[in-house]
Formats: structure tokens, C-alpha cells, sequence
């Protein structure tokens, strides 16, 4: 693969994933407007408040640190589309070397720390009541996270290549038939609930008490940019967890891309039903969810994968 | 018209601001927001913060001590804004205009796009109000 291939794939990631992104965003809003009993907005609502964003005045605080309030929604953006170019091109190609999964996790916790650069050097105090929010909650769900990996990885011969999982589960079944799968799969969702912000972990955000929490300074096209990454991780979430526990998707075939379309609605809808049947936790209560139960029983799943179950 | 004007039409992110008004307002503009009047389907949102803010709703006469927290605000907001001044105290001061603690009306202090008189107006008001402001929007 020529440095142009892989540069070109990184574009047309970055508009493809933006554009499903958004329109996976609109299908949360919509949803939640029908679980109310409301209309809800239309298709391109999403495509309006970016442009809209690009439109307005950016605003720097005088407190803040400029250039890393400007380059933070820049860095987690970059990561976001780096992640998704990885995933894709080894859904494309089915190749790939040997820790990936372990760069894309690394790659998936950029957008977090890209809130709390940003929050941070916006010298806001709401803001640093919402980054700490976001620390503690990134420190949270990444344990748990950690274990969906490994879950996943011993299950499919101990290998941390996200090709040759694929490829175990394209000649084995889907890892989500056994046991300790659906063990991982739930912590999985769960984790990158937290990750994507989505309610019952929106502390960071709480629009009520902390009026946006850490993205409370950011205006115009950098909380346009923060949107864009939400957009994009909403995408390339739900694909790792499909690679990893769903048998992943071929995307050179027609019935290939429908599965994997299928497939990623079926972990949307996951995410909306938690969105909208639950309430926001509170700090406390979401660590003692993540690193209390989901911990110890991602453990229990890896001692039930290194059973054989 | 270009793409940008038509798409802030389309996706309007409100701040709700109080400048020292009776709360009866705030409460109308509450119920503007419940599921009833459902106006996320015109792209409005609740947002907590003046700087993702493209509308200021701006309730109460603007006493003495809110007349630098309202400039303040206007100041912090993301400019292009529309600032509508809600209810008949936001508007000419109703009542209270010959009080000792009178600051405003609001359009003595920022300038003001839309009125939408009534104490308190309706929800109904309200979003009839938007409504014609967008449509002579250019």
C-alpha cells in the first residue's frame, strides 16, 4: 500500500464516516422525538447546524491558552479519522499487522483527552468541573473496554491483529454466540456509551448544571469541529465492536455492506434504547458501575473465554 | 440567499437569559420548549451556554443590577445573534417603567430583532414571532 492509497483512504474515510455519522445522529434524535411523542427534526438537521457552525464567529476567551484551544478539537478529530481509516482498510483488505486492536484502542481515547485539552485551556471554571468529569469517566470505562478486548482476543486464538479476529470468526461463527461474547459485547456497548457522551454518561456535558460542561467556551467552527468527531466516533465505535464480537463485514459485496449496515443498526438501537430508558448517574455511581460490576464481569468473561466457553 | 443564512434558518440554538423578570415568562418559555409544542422539528434547542447560543430570549424589564449582566452576555454570544425581547416588560418596561429599579427596556441596552409582547405571551406567540422573523430573514 503506496502513502497516496492510504492518504486518499483517510479522506474519503473522513467524508464517508461524517456524512453516516451525522445521519446516525439524526436517527438517535429522531428516535428519541418518537419515544416522546414529538415529530422530531428532519434528515438534514445535523447538516444545517454544521454549516451553520462554520458560519458563526469563533470566539477565544482572554484566559485561554489559544493555541491549544484551537489544535485540541484538531488532534481528536485526526485521531477519530485515523482510527476509522484502520478499521476500514482492514475490513477492505482483511490484512493487518500484528497489535492493532491495542493502536485503534489507544487511537479511540484521543477524543477524550482532546474535550479535556480543550476544556482545560479554555480557563473556564465550568469547564474544569466538566473535564473532571470527563477524566474520571475515561479512566472508568477504559478498563472495562480493555476487557472487551481481551474477551475477544482469547477467544479467537490469542491474537491482537482485529484481521485475524475477523478472519476466526468468518471460519468459526460470530464471537457473540458463546458465552463470555455476549459478556463482552454488553460491557462493550456500555464502555462506548460512555466514550460517544450518550446519556446515562453525558455528566460531562450536563447541559443543566454545567451549561455544557468542557465544551462551555467553544463556539463557531470548533464546537463544529467537536460535533464532526462525535459524528465520526459514532461510526468507528460501533465497527470495532462489530470486528471484534459481530464476525465484521466485507465491504467489495453488496450483501457484505448490507450486513454490515444491519449490523451496526443493531448496535444504534442499543445505544438509543440505553439513551432513552435511562437517567443521568452520577460521578460516583458511574465508576462504581464501570470499575464495580462491569469490571468483574468483564474478568469473569475472560476467565469464562480462557475456559473455552 | 447563501447556504450558511438558510442553514442558521433552519437550526436555531436558543440561550434563555432572565433580566430580572417575574418568572412568569421563563415558565412560558419552558412550556414553548415541552414535547406539546415540539419546536426541535424547526431545529431549536435548549443550549446552556451564550457562546453556541444564535438567539438570545430575553425576559424581564432589565433591572439596575442586570443591565451589565445582559451586555455581558451579548458580548459572549457568537455573533450572527437574534436577540428577541419576551414578554411586554422586555419590550417598553409594561408596568414597571417608571420604577426606581427600572434599567431597560432591553433595547435601550443591546439592540433588539424581534418583540413579542403579551404578559406573558403564549407559546404560541412566540413561535408565531420566530416564525415571521425567519421569513423576513435575508
Amino acid at each position: 500500500m503506496s502513502a497516496i492509497y492510504i492518504f486518499l483512504s483517510f479522506v474519503m474515510v473522513f467524508l464517508s464516516f461524517s456524512i453516516c455519522g451525522m445521519l446516525a445522529m439524526w436517527m438517535d434524535r429522531k428516535v428519541t422525538a418518537r419515544l416522546q411523542f414529538r415529530v422530531g427534526p428532519p434528515w438534514y438537521q445535523n447538516f444545517a447546524d454544521f454549516i451553520k457552525l462554520t458560519g458563526k464567529e469563533t470566539l477565544i476567551p482572554e484566559k485561554a491558552n489559544t493555541f491549544m484551544f484551537i489544535a485540541a478539537p484538531v488532534l481528536g478529530l485526526i485521531a477519530t479519522t485515523i482510527a476509522g481509516t484502520i478499521i476500514l482498510l482492514i475490513l477492505k483488505n482483511q490484512v493487518s499487522f500484528s497489535t492493532d486492536a491495542i493502536l485503534i484502542l489507544y487511537l479511540l481515547t484521543i477524543p477524550s483527552l482532546s474535550i479535556i485539552l480543550g476544556g482545560s485551556a479554555s480557563g473556564n471554571v465550568l469547564a474544569a468541573v466538566g473535564i473532571s468529569r470527563e477524566m474520571k469517566l475515561l479512566l472508568g470505562y477504559e478498563l472495562p473496554f480493555i476487557c472487551t478486548l481481551v474477551i475477544s482476543a482469547i477467544k479467537s486464538g490469542t491474537t491482537t491483529s482485529l484481521g485475524s479476529i475477523i478472519q476466526f470468526q468468518q471460519q468459526n461463527g460470530m464471537i457473540l454466540g458463546s458465552f463470555s461474547g455476549v459478556i463482552g459485547f454488553i460491557i462493550g456497548v456500555l464502555s462506548l456509551q460512555g466514550k460517544l457522551g450518550l446519556v446515562p454518561f453525558d455528566l460531562a456535558e450536563a447541559e443543566g448544571e454545567l451549561a455544557g460542561g468542557s465544551l462551555i467556551e467553544y463556539s463557531g467552527i470548533l464546537l463544529g469541529l467537536f460535533k464532526l468527531t462525535k459524528a465520526i466516533l459514532l461510526i468507528a465505535g460501533p465497527l470495532l465492536l462489530i470486528s471484534l464480537y459481530l464476525g465484521g463485514f466485507s465491504i467489495s459485496s453488496i450483501t457484505g455492506v448490507i450486513t454490515g449496515i444491519l449490523k451496526y443498526i443493531l448496535i444504534l438501537v442499543l445505544f438509543i434504547l440505553i439513551k432513552n430508558t435511562n437517567p443521568r448517574l452520577r460521578i460516583d455511581q458511574t465508576l462504581k458501575l464501570f470499575w464495580g460490576w462491569l469490571t468483574l464481569l468483564g474478568f469473569a468473561g475472560i476467565l469464562l473465554a480462557i475456559a473455552g466457553w | 440567499m447563501n447556504l450558511k443564512t438558510k442553514a442558521l434558518k433552519k437550526s436555531l440554538w436558543v440561550y434563555h437569559m432572565s433580566g430580572g423578570s417575574c418568572n412568569n415568562c421563563d415558565i412560558e418559555i419552558l412550556d414553548c420548549l415541552t414535547p406539546k409544542f415540539d419546536i426541535e422539528r424547526f431545529g431549536m434547542v435548549l443550549v446552556g451556554s451564550p457562546r453556541h447560543a444564535d438567539v438570545l430570549l430575553c425576559t424581564g424589564i432589565v433591572n439596575k443590577k442586570c443591565v451589565e449582566r445582559v451586555k455581558e452576555v451579548y458580548k459572549q454570544t457568537a455573533k450572527p445573534c437574534v436577540v428577541v425581547a419576551i414578554g411586554s416588560c422586555a419590550c417598553s418596561g409594561g408596568m414597571f417603567r417608571d420604577g426606581y429599579q427600572m434599567g431597560g427596556p432591553l433595547d435601550t441596552i443591546i439592540p433588539v430583532d424581534v418583540y413579542i409582547p403579551g404578559c406573558p405571551p403564549k407559546p404560541e406567540a412566540m413561535i408565531a414571532g420566530i416564525v415571521k422573523f425567519l421569513e423576513k430573514l435575508k
